[in-house]
């Protein structure tokens, strides 16, 4: 049924070389999305085939750069979904408090958004001096601007009232301060990050997570490379440790789903179980 | 594998009530769907359409297999694309046209999953989302379908169809089910 099209044997190529010259790893992408975004990113740079992109790609490394910016990038908010982080706040938090030491992993953590909510989350219950945060990306200058923390001031109103849906404690403003139409949050929000270059495609486990937060990630993999990604998981998670994925993510049709029992079936919280 | 795309925006629920009750539970086609809604709202168009349709009515997972005789709705906030072996894919990319989900979004997929076995169908709406994707459904060989104008609830986006597509069918919302119910 699949026309192989002159685009789609081009789609593949480029895909390869973007492995073999610089071991990023889009090739267990869901393709349709990807597709898109090759093909927006080949009009926006100005490239007439993909094929020429490709070109460029190989032996201009400035152009990696501005490709990933295409393939990796995630609009996200604060907050976003407030029902998860309260569920997070009323039903995880709890058990969190049972333990003397936390690690949280945000994975595919983009430009932070999630990253800044559960730390602020985490102030508000009083967790954040035990914890400490890893956030992961493959893309370098999302993790730059991750570890900045600036977003633009008219994305607050909509953090603002994510925030206070989720059951905040205290007003998001307390976090930030305004300059220049930018927000720029307290970077003692990130005194307790550790940002980090990490593939779910590629890498290994680095640590004993007592919570995974990875919402609107694995919808980007194609099924083999979830299951991957979710492996990976389970072997990060301590025993009883959660594990969060987005609003339409779940893990039915994984292999892994034995691994883990529903902590909150709505909101996509999954506790890691013996087996 | 053969597939009818379908999308709206203001004024689509109505017309969905008017063209999906018509098909029969054995309905040869898979049908995929994108109607515009906000993105906070929980999806009250797929229990309302499934309490009066004899297909089978339901919100599209990530990764799920599609069959004939089930309309799969795009969930709210985000993209729904077809992938070539005929899965779904959601995705949480930035707007198209404004919207999430977006009609180019599924009807490209789709016209590249489907090719000549899709018919995309645009119906009434305030906006022109979908008139991109009805060319790339048309382009790869599927049929066009779009609501006419003249009777629709909202003109601009089934005229904004029209006029990328002009040799799309155009009909009114009982020559559109009659039309789906022939494929």
């Amino acid at each position: 049924m699949v026309r192989d099209g002159v685009e789609d044997l081009e789609i593949g190529l480029l895909l390869e070389a973007l492995f073999q010259r610089y071991h990023y790893d889009f090739r267990s992408y869901a393709r349709a999305s990807i597709k898109r975004r090759l093909l927006q990113a080949r009009e926006q740079l100005g490239f007439p085939s993909l094929s020429a992109l490709q070109d460029s790609l190989l032996h201009d490394p400035a152009t990696l750069g501005r490709l990933l910016s295409y393939l990796t990038v995630q609009v996200s908010e604060m907050f976003r979904d407030p029902g998860y982080f309260r569920a997070l706040r009323e039903k995880v938090v709890p058990h969190l408090r049972t333990y003397p030491s936390l690690k949280v992993w945000v994975a595919g953590c983009s430009h932070g958004e999630e990253l800044y909510s559960l730390a602020i989350l985490f102030r508000e219950e009083g967790l954040e001096e035990r914890t400490i945060f890893y956030a992961t990306d493959i893309n370098p200058a999302a993790l730059r601007a991750a570890e900045a923390g600036v977003y633009p001031m008219e994305q607050l109103k909509k953090f603002t009232a994510n925030h206070q849906k989720s059951g905040g404690k205290s007003s998001l403003s307390d976090y930030y301060t305004a300059d220049y139409g930018r927000a720029i949050f307290d970077k003692s929000l990130r005194s307790r990050v550790v940002f980090s270059d990490h593939s779910l495609v590629t890498d290994a486990v680095f640590g004993e997570m007592h919570l995974i937060s990875c919402r609107n990630v694995l919808i980007y993999f194609d099924r083999p490379l979830q299951d991957r990604a979710i492996g990976l998981f389970r072997d990060s998670l301590a025993r009883k440790g959660f594990l969060g994925l987005g609003s339409k993510e779940s893990l039915r049709f994984s292999t892994h789903t034995g691994a883990f029992a529903e902590f909150d079936r709505d909101e996509k919280i999954y506790q890691r179980q013996d087996a | 594998m053969r597939a009818v795309a379908i999308g709206g925006s203001a004024g689509a629920v109505q017309a969905l009530l008017r063209i999906l009750p018509g098909l029969p539970a054995d309905y040869p086609q898979t049908v995929l769907i994108v109607v515009h809604v906000p993105p906070d709202r929980d999806n009250a168009l797929v229990p309302l359409l499934a309490s009066r349709c004899a297909i089978a009515v339901k919100e599209a997972e990530d990764k799920e297999p599609t069959q004939p005789g089930v309309a799969y709705f795009a969930p709210a906030d985000y993209h729904l694309l077809v992938e070539a072996d005929g899965t779904l894919s959601l995705s949480s990319d930035e707007l198209v046209n404004m919207s999430r989900p977006a009609i180019d979004v599924l009807f490209e997929s789709a016209a590249d999953a489907f090719g000549p076995q899709l018919t995309a169908v645009v119906l009434t709406g305030a906006n022109s989302d979908g008139a991109r994707g009805l060319k790339a459904v048309m382009a790869a060989g599927g049929a066009g379908v779009v609501e006419d104008p003249a009777g629709a609830y909202a003109t601009a986006m089934p005229s904004a169809a029209l006029e990328a597509c002009g040799e799309a069918k155009t009909l009114n919302l009982d020559a559109i089910a009659s039309y789906l119910l022939r494929l």
